[in-house]
């Protein structure tokens, strides 16, 4: 009969919040560097440029067709090689670049969702197309993009724990090296699914908080 | 004001206008009307080029709309349009769908764009809901909010594609005065219409289409009463007798 230890974690309370603050890190920044890509890349998607749509849809289709993992390994060793990115920032780049291509096709159905007319009446006011975008589309878009967005920050803090296998340092990491000393496993990685529900679930109501504002202003 | 010559259009096959040409003078007010399919929408729309044209001309204020050379853009503020759905932006308020593009267009300021759009709104009866979110207002009110924002520009002609087409019978009648009244001031206008009462009363000219073609134009008395092709006897009989 296996003997329960729960001593485990309060002994080493210091690696879980070191590996959980690391976890954010790396997901923030990530984020940070997804949005760009996935706005330019969706807008890409739809764009009037034959060369861009073209490098855009490549870009989207490809990532969206290799795991999470393979492209973290791929990314560590081969552009590796070129860049020195060390695993730090090759697992920042690799969810970037992964999530670049969910966000993507986010923006461009949040773009095509709103309605022609809009462009229309804006484009009949004398509106640049780019203007128009600016001022009268992207505001709109960016409302309908809000919630599956959302879901997509919580998809990449989720998937942050496979940068392990590129020895970033995070939560999952830590939990591993904590195991291979301690041999109390379900203590351990019971814990580290708490820690990781408890940042997503944080993070859906923050955002749930911004919806209701948006939404307010609206109504 | 306006002049469209020799105008063509076709979808593939498919002619949505053919040969189309029509004057018409600074302050005329003339109706477009006809059956559905006709083209009425696509002309007015080539107007302001939300549609492109095959070949022919269109001139507006001396300005050739469909030429490359032209900066579309500033043509188009010489141009108001109104459109059936009302397209107003559901994220501004009326007051600031009536700002917005004299103040990223024209680069007004706030205070000079906002006194302009209140001045628009009061004049349209809409002096207490310049902080209405277009939800919050009636089919009637959305449709003078959308003709005050392309008042807003200080357009030279105003261009109305079925703009009570989509409005419940009770509201018609707000809107109709709105357009009467810019008739009366001496706005040049052209209105898609299935009003016939209304075309009949404020238009200087009829102007009757049917298959992508104009096949009569005529002062309003006589083509109501007495119209010379078969074509708008046919339209007219059906259109009036019930």
């Amino acid at each position: 009969m296996y003997q329960y230890d729960w001593s485990v974690i309060s002994r080493n309370m210091d690696v879980f919040i070191e590996g959980a603050l690391k976890t954010i890190e790396i997901s923030a920044l990530a984020i940070l560097i997804a949005i760009p890509i996935g706005i330019i890349f969706g807008m890409g998607r739809i764009s009037k440029n034959v060369i861009f749509r073209l490098i855009s849809s490549i870009y989207v289709e490809i990532i969206r067709g290799v795991p999470l993992l393979v492209l973290l390994i791929w990314i560590f060793f081969v552009l590796g090689q070129f860049l020195k990115l060390g695993s730090y920032w090759g697992a920042i780049w690799g969810l970037a670049i992964f999530a670049g291509a969910f966000i993507a096709e986010i923006v461009r159905s949040g773009i095509q969702g709103v309605p022609k007319g809009q462009m229309e009446a804006a484009r009949s006011l004398g509106m640049s197309h780019a203007k128009a975008m600016t001022h009268i589309i992207l505001p709109q878009a960016f409302r309908r993009v809000l919630p599956p967005l959302a879901s997509q920050f919580i998809m990449l803090i989720k998937d942050s724990s496979l940068v392990s296998v590129i020895a970033a340092t995070e939560l999952t990491l830590n939990a591993k090296n904590l195991v291979a000393t301690s041999f109390r496993s379900i203590e351990v990685w019971t814990f580290v699914a708490l820690i990781y529900f408890i940042m997503t679930f944080s993070l859906s109501l923050i955002i749930r908080y911004f919806e209701k504002r948006l939404s307010k202003s609206e109504a | 004001m306006i002049s469209i010559k020799n105008v063509n259009k076709s979808f593939g096959a498919h002619h949505v206008l053919t040969d189309v040409s029509l004057e018409v003078p600074k302050s005329n007010v003339v109706a477009l009307i006809g059956p559905s399919g006709a083209g009425k929408s696509t002309l007015i729309r080539t107007i302001n080029a939300l549609e492109p044209i095959n070949n022919g001309e269109i001139i507006v204020d001396g300005i050739s709309i469909h030429d490359k050379k032209t900066d579309i853009n500033k043509a188009r503020l010489n141009i108001g349009f109104v459109f059936q759905s009302f397209n107003l932006f559901p994220f501004l308020t009326a007051l600031e769908n009536v700002t917005i593009s004299p103040m990223k267009v024209k680069g007004l300021s706030k205070e000079e764009a906002e006194k302009r759009g209140k001045e628009l709104l009061i004049s349209l009866g809409l002096g207490d809901k310049f902080d209405s979110y277009p939800s919050r207002l009636s089919g009637g009110q959305q449709q003078r909010v959308a003709i005050a924002r392309a008042l807003a520009m200080d357009p030279q002609v105003m261009l109305f594609d079925e703009p009570t087409s989509a409005l419940d019978p009770e509201m018609v009648t707000e809107v109709l005065d709105a357009i009467r009244k810019l008739a009366k001031e001496g706005m040049t206008m052209v209105v898609v219409t299935h009003e016939m009462g209304f075309a009949k009363e404020i238009c200087d000219e009829i102007v009757f289409m049917a298959d992508g073609k104009i096949v009569e134009r005529a002062a309003p008395e006589k083509f109501f009463t007495n119209p010379d092709t078969q074509r708008a006897q046919d339209f007219l009989s059906k259109v009036l007798n019930h």
